[in-house]
């Protein structure tokens, strides 16, 4: 029940947001700062949910070469930096994790 | 040309995008099994909300029984770039029905977006562009459902040692990297996912929104600071028209 009240209040939100403007017409100059700011939307609220993903393990801040998943995160963020391509970046790093993964266990 | 034409002419500039979208409906469809997320409810969210990322979070966040206010207010803020797109397509909408502006606002992705903002700023808004933006977002939309749908039929079938969940910060590496065009960009990345690290152990996820804040505000003044030193316009912007990859 509660899954699709979320659901509800989060497509009303999304939907009213790409309405807005277009509702609102032209009547409103978005503010410049505004405009700026919405820019680093994307990269704030993904990297702050891809960090810990990668950085913690069982909630605990873990730098060590046996943290496979920031290994292989690194290497998706080179992959992604040098190809721009998404299919590719996720592969590379599914690859990498498989290997870093089977190598744990090997050892 | 008839809007027919238009029609179809949408449709095939966003294929080149279905590609790279098609395999994330389907990571999604995966993810949200992996969740315990009802079947129903899960298809039913790609044409609700309809908005890749945002759906990828609110798997990840019904996985870890975060508080149903949280993951509103964070599908909230990880959609809150739709506002921009809405802002600068207004112009070109604005002599439209109420009743296409509805519609083509629900259509209204990143990489619908990317397709028709650049159609519009070539053609202005004629009848035949908005029939363009109309088959570019009904192509998306086509495909995000069927994708879903793929996904949650063979995510059935999936074992849960895959390690399926990591697709999650994988994705949004595959669309956040590329779209880091500049240090500002770089620097609020960077900051959000320090901030994010430092306040993890906050209840309600109220980190991540913390953090999201603190990567907007930081990569705001230092976008203001390079542009009052004069940095070329070309090297400070970000994403503008976002990057294509982006979502989904």
């Amino acid at each position: 029940m509660t899954i699709w009240l979320i659901m509800l209040a989060g497509g009303l939100i999304t939907f009213g947001m790409r309405f807005s403007f277009v509702w609102l017409l032209g009547r409103f100059e978005v503010p410049e700062t505004m405009r700026r700011a919405l820019h680093y939307v994307p990269p704030a609220v993904l990297s702050a949910i891809v960090f810990p993903e990668l950085f913690l393990s069982e909630n605990h801040l873990d730098l060590s070469l046996g943290n496979a998943r920031l290994l292989a995160g690194l290497v998706a963020i080179v992959v992604a930096a040098w190809t721009k391509n998404s299919l590719l970046t996720i592969l590379a790093g599914f690859i990498a994790l498989l290997i870093l993964e089977t190598l744990a266990i090997a050892r | 040309m008839k809007p027919s034409s238009h029609f179809w002419a949408g449709v095939r500039a966003e294929l080149p995008l279905l590609i790279g979208v098609f395999p994330f409906g389907m990571i999604y469809g995966t993810l949200s099994i992996d969740a315990g997320i009802p079947l129903a409810a899960a298809q039913a969210m790609s044409s609700i909300l309809f908005a890749g990322s945002s759906q990828f979070a609110f798997a990840q966040l019904v996985h870890e029984s975060t508080p149903a206010l949280v993951i509103v207010l964070t599908i909230a803020v990880i959609n809150l770039r739709h506002v921009l797109y809405s802002a600068s397509l207004a112009p070109h909408m604005h002599d439209l029905s109420m009743r296409w502006k509805i519609l083509l606002s629900y259509l209204m992705t990143d990489e619908a977006y990317a397709v028709a903002v650049l159609n519009y700023e070539r053609v202005g808004g004629t009848a035949g562009a908005h029939y363009y933006f109309l088959g570019a977002g009904l192509a998306l939309w086509t495909s995000w459902q069927i994708s879903t749908a793929l996904g949650l039929w063979a995510g059935a079938s999936l074992p849960a040692t895959l390690s399926l969940d990591f697709a999650l910060p994988l994705t949004f590496i595959a669309m956040v990297v590329p779209a880091l065009r500049n240090r500002p960009a770089v620097v609020a990345a960077l900051s959000a996912g320090l901030v994010a690290l430092l306040t993890f152990s906050l209840p309600y996820k109220l980190g991540l929104i913390l953090a999201a804040l603190t990567g907007i505000v930081v990569g705001t003044i230092l976008e203001s600071r390079v542009e009052r030193d004069g940095i070329p316009l070309g090297e400070r912007r970000i994403a503008s028209p976002p990057h294509p990859k982006e979502d989904k």
